[in-house]
């Protein structure tokens, strides 16, 4: 009985072709209609001229020659870019080393350390335009939390959103508190996984916290800070919500905010203050970004993991 | 000997003390903002003006009533509800029947598949906005859920059969090969014995798409105009432009539309936590 089963399943191969293929069918149609025929499509809009919504004629790179060298153009890509690597640096400091001196301290497990965790991967979760919206009204010049906090030990009002020296570095903050909790979580995974034989080795040797964290921990746990540095340039690259949502469409003050993600979107689908909409220049900028993260991560993941590898 | 333990145990006691001093601080940097915020959802306007610090001097609801009567915040909820489960439910779908094929069976090409998959982790789909926009737009999906709920689909499935295909091809042969022998069919046994002991799998792609779809604001940005589709992240920004000077109900809304997340992930949170930074930490 069987046995004979089994010749039948055999006997009918297109059967199980054909429950295969079934299976395999609507992923296969989503990503093509919607992740490949849209990104081989992002590349060759790039080389024509728009009319509205229909591609009119092929021009070669002269979407690109405009974005990089024509003004005012030219002007608006390389002050977004300028935000974008600001932005990532910062990130870098700030965002990831705090998460860094975090992960270390939680690597102790002192109590409370379970509910630390927690607590600091919480707005993680909230979405971006929550985040933005609430840091801004906390940095209000006259009713914010942040100056009403500052008054009490006598510092006056900063208009922290609306002054260009202080605008990106608020944004940026905003930022960090946002995602704070990703990075410090993944570089502590990282460093539960150092085993614990070789930090009580280095201990009885007479390693202190900071022989410790330098020597041992720092370049065993490479892998993770490889991914929080690839994803934090990624991040900085196509960063958008916080920025949109507290300094608007333009990057207010005068720009001081802007960034590549922004300067994209106006391109691409319009703002009511520069009137612009032109889907060839957009996705020649759409183009761009997409060559810088990928060549970025492509060279630093060879570099970083080099680094790894030497270990 | 003693005394020399003695102060090793005192200089490791201010140690700890002020690494936990640290950590209490990041702790209250992270909730009180936070805190601030649904406070202030029950006051007026005047007493967050006025005493920024304080707790509420009544916990009253007139801000959640006017939020609840004069915006359209509880059509936004459901639209960002129905959205993210139709998506994740989709996502969970297609994505499980696909890594079924390709983690259960061996067939010519199935390594090739498994590559296409792949490669789409690594592509960032915003950066493909136009060309997105336009095919959408010719199958006359833009501005409906449809057009955002497939984008969304498309963006979840490499990841989601990644993760799939790598735990059913944990799951034991002989399950499958007795219950075959048995004379079940190929569907029984994917529906009946395989797919119930990948629940856990399940549970972590579901968040892992369910919370950057819950939270996405791009994408309904570019692809949804009418008011009455418009999901939570993007009617909050409507909603602010509207009540620019009333802060009461902006806290209101803001704590509002940060509730719903918020509770989930305090009752789920290792599942938060895991899903989040799955890919991150392997």
């Amino acid at each position: 009985m069987n046995i004979g089963r089994r010749h039948t399943t055999k006997a009918f191969p297109w059967r199980r072709s054909l429950w295969i293929a079934s299976l395999l069918t609507p992923a296969l149609v989503v990503m093509v209609l919607f992740v490949l025929w849209p990104l081989l499509s992002a590349f060759r809009l790039a080389f024509y001229e728009f009319n509205g919504l229909q591609p009119i004629g092929f021009i070669g790179f002269e979407n690109f020659r405009k974005v990089l060298f024509e003004q005012p153009y030219s002007d608006w890509t390389f002050n977004a870019l300028k935000h974008n690597i600001i932005a990532f640096v910062a990130l870098m400091v700030f965002e990831n080393g705090t998460a860094f001196l975090l992960a270390y301290a939680l690597l102790k497990a002192l109590p409370g350390h379970r509910i630390h965790q927690v607590i600091v991967f919480l707005p993680v979760v909230l979405s971006a335009v929550i985040v933005g919206f609430l840091w801004k009204l906390f940095l209000h010049p006259l009713f914010g939390l942040v100056n009403q906090t500052l008054a009490l030990v006598g510092i006056g009002a900063i208009p922290w959103l609306g002054n260009e020296h202080t605008a990106l570095g608020s944004v940026l903050f905003a930022n960090v508190w946002h995602w704070l909790g990703f990075p410090t979580l993944v570089l502590l995974a990282g460093m539960q996984r150092v085993s614990k034989e070789v930090i009580e080795a280095a201990r009885l040797d007479g390693a202190g916290d900071y022989v410790l964290m330098t020597r041992i921990i720092w370049p065993l746990i490479a892998p993770s800070v490889t991914i929080v540095t690839i994803l934090t340039f990624i991040g900085s690259f196509n960063w958008f919500e916080i920025p949109y949502v507290m300094a608007g469409l333009t990057g207010s003050p005068g720009g001081a905010t802007d960034v590549l993600g922004l300067y994209f979107y106006r391109t691409a689908f319009g703002s009511t203050t520069t009137g612009i909409q032109d889907f060839g220049q957009g996705s020649a900028l759409a183009v761009m970004m997409f060559i810088i993260v990928a060549g970025v991560t492509a060279i630093a993941l060879r570099y970083l993991r080099r680094r790894e590898i030497e270990l | 000997m003693s005394a020399a333990v003695g102060t090793r145990e005192t200089g490791e006691l201010l140690k700890n003390g002020a690494i936990q001093l640290m950590l209490a601080i990041n702790a209250v940097i992270m909730i009180y903002p936070l805190f601030v915020m649904v406070m202030s959802s029950f006051k007026t306007n005047a007493e967050i003006f006025s005493s920024p610090f304080a707790l509420p001097a009544h916990f009253s609801l007139a801000n959640a009533e006017r939020v609840w009567s004069e915006t359209n915040f509880v059509r936004y909820l459901a639209n960002s509800v129905g959205v993210t489960m139709a998506a994740v439910a989709l996502i969970l779908l297609f994505s499980t029947m696909a890594a079924y094929a390709i983690a259960r069976y061996q067939f010519r090409l199935s390594a090739l598949v498994l590559m296409f998959f792949l490669s789409g982790m690594t592509v960032p789909l915003k950066l493909a906005i136009i060309p997105l926009f336009i095919q959408l737009d010719s199958l006359g999906l833009v501005d409906s859920y449809a057009g955002l709920v497939l984008v969304y689909v498309a963006m979840g499935i490499p990841s989601a059969v990644f993760i799939m295909t790598g735990f059913l091809r944990t799951l034991p042969r002989e399950l499958e090969e007795s219950a075959r022998m048995d004379g079940a069919s190929e569907f029984r046994i994917m529906r009946s014995i395989m797919l119930p002991l990948a629940r856990p799998a399940l549970v972590i792609v579901a968040i892992q798409n369910a919370v950057p779809i819950w939270n996405d604001f791009f994408f309904p940005l570019v692809l949804i105009t009418s008011d009455n589709l418009k999901t939570l992240p993007q009617g909050l920004t409507v909603f602010v432009g509207e009540f620019t000077t009333d802060w009461g109900v902006l806290f209101t809304g803001l704590t509002l539309a940060a509730l719903p997340i918020t509770l989930l992930y305090i009752v789920l949170s290792k599942q938060f936590i895991s899903g989040i930074t799955q890919g991150a930490v392997k």
